[in-house]
């Protein structure tokens, strides 16, 4: 056994910084490189790319990605395992193997884990007794049935553990909790069992300070922020974990950011509900037990954790068409900057409404000025605000008065108050809205698949 | 003699659904003893007045000097449903930062 695994975050959401998994793997030393891709906006539209394409479905940035990192991780043994592989996990897992191909490499096993997509078995599922009602709001799931995009269960760590106990090199999965991520490589290296709750929540917990990325490392961070070093060339955070649960979080010593209590604490806090119930499929995390001790610069030693064990339940994140919305902004300059701005808000909705649209709301910022803090924002004298952005948002089912809405715009510049500009990029297009429906679907009822590709697979 | 909030704690939120999370961390062990004193759930649901429109509810983690606030029905319906500007409620630990109180 292994005395001492280091696993290194290298992406925080799909969108984050491209360079962050290169500099993970290249400037200093690791076993694991983690990448968390899915938002849970991004299932939906994945679930679209695949039903236009079905050899699309799963984060197009990873195969790119794969070009530049697979000859370094094959050459330092880093395994990789990461969520991205979306809807289309087996398509991801052949675009990285043609990479593989492409790059003479000539041993390479990389594992999908599927069975996350209940997406086309919802009716077989409700009528087995699962009535996969809203979580918060108690609905019934028969309410938007017909307007599902996508439903995928979240997996914990052990589809994971079984591929790497099957020789993956690579692991690509759909739906998995971040934290599994993390968790897996701890639990398959260190041998620890699926009774082990108090070893299996320092992994998930370790997993939770790295699944947001340089979040965890002196990005985002409202403390003392500008005395955070070097930014531009922030290291993400790495964990250091040992086969008794204590875990070192830690960075590359040449990168930038910083590692101390603080930046820890804001992660731990980012996004919990009730901390001493932190639900994974994995084991429920007692955020009330971790112990943060700041060992040497950059390394904090995260300890003491204690958690029981997981309920019987996945969570499932199904998505819903629920209709459309568009959104406008134009800028007003001084003089009057905020009273022309409100100006022209009042006369947009009074135009909105003679045309009889139908919206469901109507949602106005006035960036600059209170659109983070609203009631709380401090009042500026009219007099000292040198510009206000008004923004308007419209939401609705009917897509005509949302087009519509988009067309009004515009024509605010030469009928309305003056001093106006910054209208770019032409009218404002309808987009859909994707609604959240999070259920529980009894853990029986799912079975995580997992299946092995190598270069002979492909053609 | 009056306590801003933002002089003693940082901290962090985000979504969860319609709900915001904000974790306020003080900065020492005193700081955690005023906050855990004075901020309790009815005076940040008095402080986010118009802006957080369900009820509040209030965690302890004194092992990292934090609490944590549940902010129900806050961000006009959460996630690509919310109109707003801040619809995840990334700057509502600010906002809540602005507070002060007399201790």
């Amino acid at each position: 056994m292994k005395e001492k695994i280091r696993i290194a975050s290298g992406q925080g959401f799909w969108g984050d910084l491209i360079e962050a998994p290169y500099n993970q793997v290249t400037k200093g030393n690791v076993d694991y490189l983690v990448m968390d891709y899915l938002a849970e906006v991004t299932m939906s539209i994945l679930q679209k790319q695949k039903n236009k394409n079905p050899k699309l479905g799963y984060a197009r940035d990873l195969p790119e990605l794969m070009q530049r990192i697979l000859p370094v991780c094959i050459e330092k043994k880093i395994k990789v395992i990461t969520n991205g592989g979306g809807v289309n996990a087996e398509a991801c897992a052949e675009a990285i193997l043609q990479v593989a191909k492409s790059l003479s490499i000539k041993d390479l096993k990389v594992a999908v884990v599927l069975g996350d997509n209940i997406k086309d078995n919802i009716d077989s599922v409700i009528s087995s007794g699962c009535e996969l009602n809203n979580m918060e709001t108690g609905e019934s799931i028969l309410k938007v049935k017909d307007k599902i995009l996508s439903a995928n269960v979240y997996f914990g760590a052990m589809p994971i553990v079984q591929s790497l106990t099957q020789g993956a090199d690579i692991v690509i999965t759909g739906r998995t909790t971040d934290t599994g991520l993390t968790l897996a490589p701890m639990i398959y290296e260190f041998g620890w069992k699926e009774t082990d709750y108090n070893l299996l929540s320092a992994g998930t917990i370790a997993g939770h300070i790295l699944e947001c990325g340089g979040q965890a490392s002196g990005g985002n961070f409202l403390g003392d922020w500008k005395s955070i070093p070097n930014l531009e060339e922030i290291g993400f955070p790495i964990a250091e974990a040992s086969p008794d649960g204590e875990i070192i979080i830690t960075k590359h010593e040449s990168l930038g950011g910083r590692v101390s209590f603080e930046t820890i604490a804001e992660q731990l806090v980012y996004e919990i509900g009730d901390p001493k119930k932190y639900i994974t499929p994995d084991c429920v995390a007692d955020f009330t037990s971790v112990q943060l001790n700041e060992i040497a610069p950059n390394r904090v030693k995260v300890f003491g954790i204690t958690g029981a064990e997981p309920t019987e339940f996945y969570k499932v994140s199904c998505s819903y068409s629920d209709g459309y919305s568009a959104s406008g902004s134009l800028t007003y300059s001084w003089p009057e900057a905020l009273t022309k701005a409100r100006a022209a808000d009042k006369i947009l909705r009074s135009r909105l409404q003679k045309l009889n649209l139908e919206f469901d709301e109507i949602h106005t910022d006035l960036i600059g000025y209170d659109a983070c803090h609203g009631p709380l924002a401090v009042q500026i004298e009219e007099d000292k605000i040198n510009e206000v952005m008004l923004r308007v948002s419209v939401r609705g089912k009917d897509f005509n008065s949302i087009e519509r809405f988009g067309k009004e715009i515009a024509p605010l510049i030469l009928t309305g108050p003056p001093g106006v500009t910054g209208f770019a990029g032409g009218r404002p297009k309808p987009s859909e809205v994707v609604a959240y429906w999070p259920a529980l679907i009894p853990k029986k009822l799912v079975k995580p698949e997992v299946k092995i590709f190598s270069l002979k697979d492909i053609l | 003699m009056k306590i801003k909030l933002i002089e003693i704690a940082h901290g962090r939120s985000g979504d969860k659904g319609d709900a915001a999370n904000i974790g306020i961390i003080a900065y020492d062990n005193k700081g955690y003893e005023i906050i855990n004193k004075y901020l309790n759930a009815g005076k940040v649901k008095e402080h986010f007045k118009g802006i957080c429109l369900g009820e509040v509810e209030r965690y302890e983690l004194p092992n990292i000097r934090a609490l944590n606030f549940i902010l129900h029905n806050t961000l006009g319906g959460g996630g690509t449903v919310s109109l707003k500007h801040d619809a995840q409620g990334k700057t509502l630990a600010a906002a809540l930062l602005r507070m002060e109180f007399e201790i």
